[in-house]
C-alpha cells in the first residue's frame, strides 16, 4: 500500500498538490492538525503567504511538530512560500515572523518585486531527466545564500539559486503544481 | 489546466513572460483559502498583516462609509496607497471605478498586485467595462451571477468575487451570489454537448468559455466572495458554499476590536469545517458592525445592480 502523503492545508494552493499527487497515484490528504500530520509519511508545503502560514502554524499548534518531524528526516517539498517555510533564514520577513527551517539557505522574500514582476521561464533541472521544467515565478523568493549542508538544483540565467536540496527536503520558488509539470512531485515521492 | 491562456500581453512590463495569463491567475491561486481586508491607511494595513490577512485591498472609505457619506467614489489618492504599498509585504490590492482604464493605468503605475474593478466606486462607464487583457497587473472583478463572471472573464479578468451587498454587514447577498454562480455552474455541467450552445446564448457569454467551464466544474480563475461577511461564522459559511476565499470590507475596521475580529476570521476561513475552531475563534470579539439589513437598501442604492 501506498503510503499517505500530506499536503500543510492551512493557506494556498494546497489543492493544486493534492491533485497532482493524485494524479501520480499517491494516497494524498489535506494537513491541518497535528493528528493528521501524524498520519503522513511525507508533507508538502504549498505556495502562499508564509506570513499567514507562520501565524496560524503557530496558533493551532501545528509548529512544533513540524520542526519535529522535519528534524527526524520526513521527506518535505516546499513551493515558494514553501521554501520560505523551511529555510533556516528569511530576509525581508515581518518583525516576528519565524519559519520551521530545515534547509541551510538564506531566502529573500518577494524577491522579485510586485506581481509585475512575476514571470514564467524555462528552468534546467539537471536532477530531472528530460526537457527544462516551465517554472511560474509569482512574487517568488530567491535563494540569496546556501550553507555547507545544502546544494543548488537550479539557477535563472544570473545565476541566481531557485531549487535547493538538503537531505530529504527540497524546496523551488516557483510552482511546479500549476504548470503542469509533475517531475518533482515525482521525486519527492521517490524519498518516501 | 485552463484553456483560456490568452497571448502574453506586454504592455506596461518590458519584462519577457510577465503579465500572462498564468502568472496573473497565479497570484489568485495562491491566496486561496485567505482573507482579503479592507483598509484606509497604512495603519490599518499594517494590523491587517499582522492578524493574518493574506492581502489587503486600499481604498479611500470602505463601503460603510461610502455608503453613508453618499457622493461620488473614486480610486484612492497615489499617495495613500504608495503608503501602503510600503507599508505591508504581503500583496496591495486597489479598486478602480468600472470602465475607468485611466484608474487602472496609475494603479499599475503605482505597483498595486491586483486591481479590483469594483462597483463599490461609483462607475466611470455604464457601457464597457475596462479591457484587462493589455495590462500586465491582473484584475479582480464582481459577478452576481454566473454569465456576469465569464463576461468579466472574457474581458481579462483573473479573478472573480461575488458581489454580495457591501458595507451591509448582511450576508445574505453575498449568500445568494455564491449560491448562484455554484449552482448555474452545477447547471452546465450536466448538460449535454449539444444543450451548451443555447446554455451560452441564455447566459451572454462565449461559447467556448461556456464548454470549458462545464469541462472544468468551476470557473477557469479563482472565486472569492465579498459583501457582508462580518464575523468567522460568516466567513466559514462562504467556504463551505464553495468560496475560494473571503473578501472583508467594512466588517473588520468598523468593529469593536478591528485586530481580534480580523485574525478571528482568518482561523474560521482556514477551520472552514470545524464548528468547534469556529466557536473559539467567535468567542469576546466585542461588538461587530452596526449592520443594514439589505432589504432596507433601496434599490437605486444597492451597488451590486451596479455592473452587468
Amino acid at each position: 500500500m501506498n503510503p499517505k502523503v500530506g499536503v500543510l492545508a492551512l493557506q494556498g494552493d494546497f489543492r493544486e498538490h493534492l491533485s497532482v499527487l493524485a494524479a501520480l497515484g499517491a494516497d494524498a490528504v489535506p494537513v491541518r492538525r497535528e493528528r493528521e500530520l501524524d498520519q503522513v509519511a511525507g508533507l508538502i508545503i504549498p505556495g502562499g503567504e508564509s506570513t499567514v502560514m507562520d501565524k496560524l502554524a503557530r496558533a493551532f499548534g501545528l509548529r512544533e511538530p513540524l520542526r519535529a518531524r522535519i528534524a527526524a528526516g520526513m521527506p518535505v517539498y516546499g513551493t515558494c512560500a514553501g521554501l520560505i517555510m523551511l529555510s533556516d533564514r528569511v530576509l525581508d520577513a515581518l518583525p516576528d515572523q519565524q519559519t520551521l527551517g530545515g534547509l541551510d539557505v538564506t531566502v529573500r522574500r518577494n524577491a522579485f518585486g510586485n506581481q509585475l514582476d512575476s514571470f514564467e521561464t524555462d528552468l534546467e533541472v539537471p536532477l530531472l531527466a528530460g526537457p527544462p521544467v516551465h517554472a511560474a515565478f509569482i512574487r517568488a523568493p530567491i535563494v540569496e545564500a546556501i550553507g555547507p549542508a545544502a546544494e543548488a538544483l537550479a539557477t535563472l540565467d544570473d545565476g541566481r539559486v531557485v531549487a535547493v536540496r538538503q537531505g530529504n527536503l527540497l524546496g523551488t520558488s516557483f510552482h511546479p503544481e500549476i504548470t503542469g509539470e509533475t517531475r518533482f512531485h515525482e521525486h519527492f515521492l521517490s524519498l518516501l | 489546466m485552463t484553456d483560456t491562456l490568452n497571448p502574453t500581453t506586454t504592455f506596461g512590463s518590458d519584462h519577457p513572460g510577465t503579465g500572462t495569463a498564468r502568472v496573473k491567475r497565479g497570484l489568485a491561486e495562491m491566496l486561496k483559502g485567505g482573507v482579503i481586508m479592507d483598509v484606509v491607511t497604512a495603519e490599518q494595513a499594517r494590523i491587517a498583516e499582522d492578524a493574518g490577512a493574506v492581502a489587503v485591498m486600499a481604498l479611500e472609505r470602505v463601503p460603510a462609509d461610502i455608503r453613508s457619506q453618499g457622493g461620488v467614489a473614486r480610486m484612492s489618492d497615489p499617495d495613500l496607497i504608495a503608503g501602503i504599498v510600503d507599508a505591508v509585504s504581503i500583496p496591495v490590492m486597489a479598486k478602480a471605478r468600472i470602465g475607468h482604464f485611466v484608474e487602472a493605468q496609475v494603479l499599475q503605475h503605482l505597483g498595486v498586485d491586483y486591481i479590483d474593478e469594483s462597483e463599490v466606486l461609483s462607475p466611470a462607464d455604464y457601457v464597457n467595462h475596462i479591457d484587462k487583457w493589455p495590462f500586465t497587473v491582473p484584475f479582480v472583478c464582481g459577478a452576481t451571477n454566473l454569465g456576469e463572471a465569464l463576461r468579466r472573464i472574457t474581458e481579462g479578468a483573473a479573478m472573480i468575487r461575488s458581489k454580495g451587498e457591501a458595507g451591509t454587514g448582511d450576508v445574505s447577498e453575498a449568500t445568494k451570489h455564491i449560491r448562484t454562480i455554484r449552482g448555474q455552474i452545477a447547471a452546465l455541467k450536466a448538460k449535454s454537448p449539444d444543450e451548451l450552445y443555447v446554455a451560452a446564448k441564455e447566459l451572454q457569454a462565449p461559447y467556448d468559455l461556456v464548454v470549458e467551464v462545464a469541462r472544468l466544474g468551476a470557473l477557469p480563475v479563482v472565486l472569492f466572495t465579498a459583501g457582508g461577511v462580518a464575523t468567522p461564522a460568516d466567513a466559514a459559511l462562504m467556504m463551505q458554499l464553495g468560496a475560494d476565499g473571503v473578501f472583508v470590507g467594512s466588517g473588520i475596521f468598523k468593529s469593536g476590536d478591528p485586530a481580534k475580529r480580523a485574525a478571528a476570521i482568518v482561523k474560521a476561513t482556514t477551520f472552514f469545517d470545524d464548528p468547534e475552531e469556529i466557536a473559539n475563534a467567535s468567542r469576546g470579539l466585542g461588538e461587530a458592525m452596526v449592520g443594514i439589513n439589505v432589504s432596507d437598501v433601496p434599490a437605486p442604492h444597492r451597488l451590486a445592480e451596479r455592473g452587468w
